[in-house]
């Protein structure tokens, strides 16, 4: 008993100094060293960078702008979300699979993929409306250069959030609640009033919070739409002077980071504290569909559902392949004219798209992998912390991910941007520095699915195995791994289509012959290659399509709750 | 008050009948257990009653009203019924008084009537302090009691409950089991309730239907079902005692000592119809044994407070059971009578 207490203690050591020595450099340093850069020199008075950039009216028409058009995202994202997800989790509607997996393939497709998609829809030069020869005038303003414009893409790219926090919360309310208040005496109707929507409210507000930050920290879709009509939220501010002045104006860029950080972090508290609320600690038989009658409505609603993933989906990705198809952009698509010369292109001349595209699946896969491989140790000590330790780590690991890429991206940049000490490496400009702040970034995507399903682990299920006589390692390996490897994978799967498709971080640190295939498509179309543009869009649509339907199809071997569109 | 039929139901669950051909008719007012192992269909009966699953073939009737049969089917909301869930089930965003209102404000009971019935309702189960509490701060036997004023505030013509103790420790079932008593005979609800526990079905329920396998197997008081188990099956799953094969007898049949102890003495091989003998019904002789008793051997004893629990076995190798007022020493040999027996029906 004494050998087995002190084998325990030595493992907590252990994996007590590897989770805050994680914690203190992926997660807090970046941080730290961005605070400090913003507000070190406030001693200087009017002339330090801090209060330049408040007293900027740039920066003020940028916070407008990014602060209108998220709110207006986050609306249409909770609209289009909360609507598929009662739709999709609560009647009897037909073919829930299909709807659920085209729903969320706009949350999978990167931002400057969906922003270029629409640019192809609308606008004077759309090969699309050329070819059904409703093309506006030359001239003529292509409308999604606009803050609206801005906003509805920001919605149709966040309504997955909305989505799924919403379903998830669906599918844990048990069963009886709504019998009971069926048998009470109440309608379909009523119920949903009554019941669902009261009870699951947390989580519509959570996701609403999530959607809101999401929106907040996008940089691919007001990049695309709001540069060239001189909109600018923050993180395209911040993209645009590091790229005009380099890293000399990187005090000032501090600043406006923690800025944008501070609204962030305001967000991050809001969805925290609702989600805190909608949990009930329910009990009962869960997980199955409610079932709600449509009767009538059956034909109306679907056709509902299918126009509006006619207009969010289907159109554009068909704008987007029509562009990749033509010679030229204003040439309309028909049987003389339909080429692959673009594909060729980007695929044999261009060595640049393979060569992002191995960058984008080293970076996404090294760092699904690893954080998978570190999560369980992690949030197996994390989850033994007091209370409060335990939330203040959490909150500390969150941070790189809350914070808009942008944010972190200048902190890396802050930390890296003189070689290491000691070892005299520089990381500034490498492949290493993006896979860093990866890591950082998407450390508690993985983390905490694995925390929350940890938490939810009856603690009796490991004291019967060290009853039994199994060791620490050996109980993590043996019982608490199986139970909580769909929540591991889930957080693998997502940190690599994260990161496979990111631009935000990889745009302020990619340098010649590091590009990813986020970057290579911003650079296509701001080098005015739209339909280049399209054709590695339309190919990294179909990589994300097929990587989404090969793990449905796997979806019934894996654990439940693995696929997130699946149940 | 209401009348409730239930006429040759049956429900498939893609091949599989969970519930089959089932028929019974619960009088006005009766206190009925659906009983049975788990997976025997009980759940599922209930569940048609409620309204929450469609019946695949027959009829369920409420008084003269058709609930449900393989082309019609009563919303749940429209059958004026109410459920006490083993989970519970109640609305967490709700406090305890909205809870246990929630039925009337759906009937359109506002104002002072609406607030004098929550409180009645509230008070008949002894939580009238904990009005404005939530569920999530109640015990589990709170939490019980307010789902059942929940049931009475609306009066309704069947109460429908679902394994409603199994989720509680032995004391509370006791006090529970009073409150649903005391419940039934102030309100005078047709009661139907799922369990599979026979003990709380025999000292709740009026009648008992014992189900297997989706089929009633036996449809009777307590009493009989206790004194006259139709089958072998049924014998095992109720009360205890002991089964011994006879050569006279057939099943149904109630058999007197002489009969009994004559019907014993045939060879073995002759021996074939099943008897039930209720520990009761076996007198352990102190004096002498005559050449008409049984012997047997005591394998071991279980001490019971009131009494010994005896383990028999008779000479032809066969168990039995007996009460004793003492101990006795294992191994030591017994002289007995049977005094009655019941035939039963070979499974």
């Amino acid at each position: 008993m004494a050998a087995f207490e002190i084998g325990a203690g030595g493992q907590q050591r252990w994996l007590l100094t590897a989770l805050t020595l994680v914690i203190v450099t992926l997660s807090l340093a970046p941080s730290a060293r961005l605070l400090f850069e913003a507000l070190g020199d406030l001693s200087l008075g009017s002339d330090a960078p801090l209060v330049r950039v408040l007293q900027s009216g740039a920066t003020w028409r940028a916070l407008g702008y990014s602060i209108y058009t998220s709110g207006l995202g986050t609306l249409i994202a909770l609209v289009l979300g909360s609507l598929f997800a009662f739709v999709i989790t609560l009647t009897d509607i037909r073919a829930k699979a299909a709807l659920v997996f085209c729903f969320m393939l706009p949350m999978m497709i990167p931002p400057q993929v969906t922003a270029l998609a629409w640019l192809q829809l609308f606008g004077p030069a759309s090969p699309l409306l050329k070819s059904l020869g409703i093309a506006p005038a030359l001239g003529s303003p292509q409308p999604l250069y606009s803050a609206e414009g801005i906003a509805l893409l920001l919605g149709i790219q966040a309504a997955p959030l909305v989505f799924l926090a919403l379903r998830t919360s669906l599918l844990a309310l048990p069963r009886e609640l709504i019998e009971a208040a069926r048998i009470s005496g109440a309608r379909q109707s009523q119920v949903w009033g009554h019941i669902v929507l009261p009870v699951t409210r947390g989580a519509l507000v959570a996701g609403a919070a999530m959607a809101f930050i999401s929106s907040l920290g996008n940089f691919g879709i007001p990049a695309m739409l709001g540069i060239p009509a001189g909109i600018y939220v923050l993180p395209t501010l911040i993209y645009q002077r590091m790229a005009s002045f380099g890293t000399g104006v990187l005090p000032e860029m501090a600043s406006l980071s923690l800025l944008i950080g501070v609204i962030a972090l305001l967000g991050v508290a809001l969805q925290q504290r609702y989600q805190r609320r909608s949990r009930f600690g329910l009990t009962g038989h869960s997980g199955r569909a409610h079932d709600f009658l449509l009767g009538r409505l059956k034909l109306p609603v679907t056709a509902l559902m299918v126009a509006v993933l006619l207009v969010i989906l289907v159109a554009p990705l068909a704008a987007l392949m029509i562009s990749s198809l033509v010679p030229a952009m204003g040439v309309p698509l028909n049987a003389a004219t339909a080429t692959l010369a673009a594909y060729e292109e980007v695929l044999s001349r261009q060595g640049a798209t393979w060569r992002a595209v191995s960058n984008s699946l080293w970076l996404a896969g090294g760092a699904a992998l690893l954080l998978m491989a570190a999560s369980l140790p992690l949030a197996y000590r994390l989850y033994r912390l007091p209370p409060r330790l335990q939330s203040l780590a959490l909150g500390a690991v969150e941070l790189p991910y809350a914070l808009p890429g942008v944010v972190l991206a200048i902190a890396c940049i802050l930390l890296f941007v003189r070689p290491l000490p000691i070892i005299d490496v520089a990381l500034y400009g490498t492949l290493t520095l993006i896979f860093i702040a990866y890591l950082a970034r998407f450390l508690v995507v993985c983390l905490k699915p694995v925390a929350a399903s940890l938490a939810q682990l009856d603690p009796s299920l490991e004291e019967a195995a060290q009853l039994a006589g199994a060791g620490p390692w050996r109980r993590m390996a043996t019982i608490v791994l199986p139970l909580v490897a769909p929540a591991l994978f889930a957080g693998g799967l997502l940190v690599f289509l994260l990161a496979v498709n990111e631009l935000t971080v990889s745009a302020l640190l990619w340098s010649a012959g590091n590009e990813t295939l986020g970057v290579l498509i911003f650079n296509l179309d701001e080098g005015g290659e739209s339909v280049l543009a399209s054709a590695v869009s339309i190919l990294v649509v179909m990589l994300v399509a097929a990587l989404m339907l090969a793990l449905s199809l796997l979806a019934p071997r894996l654990p439940k709750g693995v696929v997130p569109w699946q149940r | 008050m209401a009348a409730l039929s239930i006429e040759g139901v049956s429900k498939f669950f893609g091949e599989h009948a969970a519930v089959d051909d089932l028929s019974l008719t619960v009088e006005p007012g009766e206190f009925v257990a659906l009983l049975g192992p788990s997976g025997c269909g009980k759940t599922t009966m209930l569940r048609m009653l409620a309204g929450f699953e469609p019946v695949s073939r027959g009829e369920i009737r409420l008084n003269d009203t058709l609930l449900a049969s393989a082309s019609h089917h009563v919303e749940p909301e429209q059958r004026h019924m109410a459920m006490v869930f083993q989970s519970y089930a109640l609305w967490p965003h709700m406090s305890v008084a909205d809870n246990v209102g929630y039925p009337l404000k759906l009937k359109k009971v506002r104002g002072a009537a609406y607030r004098e019935r929550v409180h009645r309702a509230l008070a008949l189960v002894e939580l009238e302090g904990y009005a404005s509490r939530t569920p999530q701060a109640l015990s589990g036997g709170q939490r019980q009691r307010v789902a059942l004023a929940r049931c009475l505030v609306v009066e309704p013509a069947v109460v429908l409950l679902d394994e409603p103790l199994a989720n509680l420790d032995r004391h509370l079932r006791a006090a529970m089991e009073q409150s649903f008593q005391a419940f039934h005979r102030r309100t005078q609800a047709t009661m139907v309730y799922v369990t599979h526990d026979q003990s709380e079905a025999m000292a709740l329920a009026d009648r008992i239907a014992v189900m297997r396998e989706g089929r009633l197997v036996q449809w009777a008081t307590p009493e009989t079902l206790y004194r006259e188990p139709k089958s072998q099956w049924v014998a095992g799953f109720i009360g205890q005692g002991s089964e011994l094969y006879i050569a006279n007898g057939a099943p149904g049949q109630r058999l007197t000592e002489a009969t009994l102890m004559q019907g014993l003495t045939a060879p073995l091989a002759s021996r074939t119809q099943p008897v039930l003998v209720r520990p009761e019904h076996v007198r352990i002789k102190a004096d002498a044994p005559t050449a008409r008793d049984l012997s047997a051997r005591l394998e071991h004893q279980t001490f019971r407070g009131e009494r010994f629990e005896l383990h028999l076995q008779l000479q032809d190798g066969t168990a039995l059971m007996a009460y004793h007022p003492r101990a006795l020493t294992p191994g030591q040999s017994v002289a007995l009578t049977l005094t009655e027996g019941w035939c039963l029906e070979r499974d």
